[in-house]
């Protein structure tokens, strides 16, 4: 069992847990991630690790509520315990001094992002971020970003709070602004990183993506979350889970993430029904 | 009959007794055990059959040694549990290789009556009496030696790690077992099905050793939480056993590996066994809705069985195996391609995929296969298959479960390059310490071997812990 220490939201159905874990908080880098099980008839679900305090001996994970078991671990408050949580996993984000680099975040995978953009920061990089949101309530991590940027940008779909758009729109106004960009980092919905995939692809600059395939086990031994990068198998949770945005092929892992959506769909209204229920008794 | 007054004769008469079972029309609907077990009855007639050779070649061909001949004969005597103990002096978990030992080709291939007759069932024996003294509550924990103040960690909770925790423990070292799975076992419980090997069977084994003294810690990735060298030197352990086993799934590497519905074995029977996805949605975890699809699993081993036969529990309308030799060439145990032809398993023999075919969405609708025919022997003495010209054909299928073996897991090899590794990735061992070129580690069972079977890895467990509980103490005699 693993102790929560802190869990507070940061947006709607968006959370911030703090989880007494301390190999994981003393081991980890930038990129990598953790699977958790809530419970005992859990799945095994992979969260990125946001930060962590290897004195205290704690890891942050920032987490949207999604289908079941997200929105479980999203029920949970400080004291209470998880049945499970295993990593750090992954290889760590590549980081070396690229010159100017962008970091791109897209809802929660702002989140993801974050981490990243710390370590290019203190790899002596130029770091701009762009923090893309449906509108206003929905953006997270503002004052973190602000920290370890250089320049910060905000966009929402709505117009609600800082550019009015998507973070495709940003991005495209920043290289038109005749802005030498060295590296790019985006993570988020796939539609949107395939989107910046190709709004670099012209200009040759490096764009690194964060992919999110169904994972079991996360340590290698299912091979559940094959990507095809460079008309290659990869497994995303050990050779990844950044790849290559210009090699990576969006359709499949676009296609391979609906295997279950019956199955996610029944999953989570099950647990709506049993909550509703719970607030009833 | 009377164990001490039966002609050798009479012994020689008494045909093998047959394991009872579940009907196969009902067990293949079902997650419970197979085989039902010997009754005392049947398993006194099945014991009288051993003649008691005086050399007992059958103990040559176990890979532990186990004293065949003189469990058998406390069985025959009505001593059951006298005959696990007898088992327990070299096997650790005899009710385990009772189950899945792939007996025909080990113990009972040198059986003597086997010339003649069908051989002593070793097996069925060896899991009679381990189930005997389980289930009657007399199973004695071993005395364990007073501390040698010496620490060991073990990699991986595995046979091979599990054996070699036993003995160290015994022999009154410190032992921790790190795990990277939520749960403890290893293949026996995420690979190997409950109606192969009930789970309840590895969680007594797994009791035994905690209250030995064994430290289990699960969730935790050799290499990623902590590498080796930090727990020689920050953790102060004073030797190290690896056995995480071969959990790489190979792919075939033909067109539509990555359809949706394209599986390997690891991640199907993972799904079913370890996250119990069948009580899905009891339990969270889903998987390939198998009701009324046609499944083909390809591959001839005990994975490849495994999995059919799961997936015919699944519900299945068609659940075929697709292999590229012929029967004879099958690597899985005997007893598990009987079972699977009686539960309606559909055997395609001599046949090779080309190609998985998808639909729009991108979902598996068929296997584009070649027939082949039996050629000339190659390297391993099998026939080699070679195609036949023009014979390709689809077979329409909903769900493919690639089943073509494991490799090495590297997350070890990358943070210890000093570890030294062969071509496939196996970690290099001196084969009578299983120690590795890394001072105080050593290693053993399938990251050694490659996939092989529970009672190898289960003595190259033994084999480490003999020699590094000699080490320790010469170390301790300085
Ligand atoms: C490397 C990695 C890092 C991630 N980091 C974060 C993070 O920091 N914060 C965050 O909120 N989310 C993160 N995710 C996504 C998160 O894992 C999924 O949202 C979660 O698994 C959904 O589970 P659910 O039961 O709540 O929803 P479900 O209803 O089961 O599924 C919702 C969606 O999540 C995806 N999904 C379902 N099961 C899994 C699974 N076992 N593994 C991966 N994806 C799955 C499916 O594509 C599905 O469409 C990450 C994913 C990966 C692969
Ligand atoms: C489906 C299936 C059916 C089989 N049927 C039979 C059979 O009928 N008879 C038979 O004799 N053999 C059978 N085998 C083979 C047999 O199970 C293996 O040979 C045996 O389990 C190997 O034991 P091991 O201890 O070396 O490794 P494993 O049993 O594979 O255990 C290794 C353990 O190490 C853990 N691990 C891996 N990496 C790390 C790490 N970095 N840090 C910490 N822990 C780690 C794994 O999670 C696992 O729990 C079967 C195998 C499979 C997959
Ligand atoms: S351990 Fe396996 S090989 Fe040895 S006697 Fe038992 S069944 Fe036979
Ligand atoms: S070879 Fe067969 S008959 Fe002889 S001792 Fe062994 S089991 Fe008994
Ligand atoms: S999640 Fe199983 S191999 Fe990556």
């Amino acid at each position: 069992m693993y102790k929560i220490i802190s869990s507070v939201f940061l947006a709607e159905n968006i959370k911030k847990i703090e989880i007494e874990a301390p190999r994981i908080a003393k081991k980890r880098k930038a990129g990598q991630f953790v699977m958790i099980r809530v419970g005992q008839t859990g799945e095994r679900v992979p969260l990125t690790i946001a930060g962590s305090d290897p004195e205290k001996g704690t890891i942050t994970i920032i987490v949207q509520g999604m289908g079941k078991s997200t929105r479980e671990l999203n029920s949970k408050e400080a004291g209470d315990t998880i049945s499970d949580i295993v990593g750090p996993l992954g290889t760590p984000s590549h980081i070396e001094k690229f010159g100017t680099a962008v970091s791109i975040g897209g809802g929660v995978g702002t989140a993801i992002a974050y981490p990243t953009a710390v370590a290019l920061k203190e790899g002596g990089n130029y770091v701009i971020t762009i923090n893309g949101a449906r509108s206003k309530d929905l953006v997270i991590l503002e004052e973190e970003m602000n920290a370890v940027s250089d320049e910060a940008y905000i966009t929402t779909d709505d117009g609600s709070y800082g550019f009015h758009g998507f973070v495709t729109q940003k991005l495209q106004q920043l290289i038109d602004s005749g802005k030498q960009i060295d590296y790019v980092l985006a993570i988020g919905p796939i539609p949107m990183m395939r989107a910046i995939a190709e709004v670099t692809r012209p200009y040759n600059i490096k764009t690194m993506v964060s992919l999110n395939p169904i994972m079991v086990d996360g340590t290698g031994m299912c091979g559940g979350c094959r990507v095809t990068v460079g008309n290659e198998t990869r497994f995303a949770c050990v050779d990844g889970p950044e790849f290559d945005a210009h090699q990576v092929d969006f359709k499949n892992l676009t296609d391979r993430n609906k295997l279950y959506l019956p199955e996610e769909k029944q999953s989570a209204e099950t647990f709506a029904h049993q909550c509703n229920l719970n607030k009833l008794g | 009959m009377d164990a001490q007054h039966i002609t050798k004769k009479e012994r020689m008469a008494i045909p093998r007794q047959e394991m009872p079972a579940q009907n196969p029309d009902v067990r293949n609907k079902n997650f419970r055990e197979v085989n039902l077990g010997y009754t005392a009855e049947l398993a006194q007639e099945e014991a009288l059959r051993c003649i008691q050779c005086k050399d007992a070649p059958c103990i040559k061909g176990c890979p532990v040694n186990i004293k065949i001949d003189q469990f058998i004969n406390l069985i025959a005597l009505g001593d059951f549990t006298g005959a696990a103990r007898k088992i327990k002096e070299d096997n650790v978990l005899p009710a385990i290789c009772g189950r899945v030992c792939p007996q025909e080709d080990q113990c009972e291939k040198e059986c003597v009556v086997g010339r003649k007759n069908k051989p002593v069932a070793i097996g069925n024996l060896e899991r009679f009496a381990a189930d005997y003294e389980r289930e009657s509550g007399s199973v004695e924990l071993p005395k364990v030696q007073p501390s040698t103040g010496k620490k060991v960690a073990v990699i991986g909770s595995g046979p091979a790690g599990l054996s070699c925790a036993n003995d160290l423990i015994q022999l009154g070292h410190a032992v921790t077992v790190f795990e990277a799975l939520h749960e403890l076992g290893g293949v026996l419980m995420y690979g190997i099905p409950e109606f192969r090997l009930p789970k309840a069977i590895v969680q007594s084994e797994l009791e035994g050793l905690k209250k030995l003294g064994v430290n289990f810690v699960a969730n935790t990735v050799a290499g990623r939480t902590v590498t080796i060298d930090e727990l020689l030197s920050e953790e102060d352990f004073d030797a190290i056993f690896i056995g995480v086993g071969a959990g790489l799934p190979w792919f075939m590497g033909i067109p539509g590996e990555n359809l949706l519905g394209v599986y390997s074995a690891n991640e199907f029977l993972t799904r079913v066994n370890l996250m119990k996805s069948y009580q899905f949605p009891d339990n969270d975890t889903p998987v390939f809705n198998c009701k009324g699809k046609n499944v083909a699993v390809f591959g001839g081993g005990n994975t490849a069985m495994d999995a059919v036969r799961t997936a015919k529990r699944l519900g299945a309308e068609h659940a075929y195996i697709v292999y590229r030799r012929s029967e004879a060439e099958m690597p899985a145990r005997k007893e598990e391609i009987h079972h699977a032809r009686e539960e309606g398993i559909e055997f395609l023999l001599l046949m090779n995929p080309l190609e998985f075919i998808g639909n729009e969405a991108q979902w598996l609708t068929g296997a584009k296969c070649l027939k082949m025919e039996l050629g000339e022997p190659d390297e391993s003495g099998r026939r080699k298959p070679v195609p036949i010209k023009d014979s390709e054909f689809i077979l329409p299928i909903d769900m493919a479960i690639i089943s073509i073996g494991n490799g090495s897991n590297p997350l070890i090899n990358q943070t210890t390059p000093d570890i030294a590794v062969s071509k496939r990735d196996t970690i290099v061992v001196d084969l009578n310490t299983m120690a590795t070129s890394k001072e105080s580690v050593y290693a053993g069972g399938d990251i050694v071997t490659g996939g092989a079977t529970v009672i190898l890895a289960m003595g190259a467990g033994r084999t480490a812990a003999k020699a590094i509980h000699e080490k320790l103490t010469a170390e301790a005699g300085k």
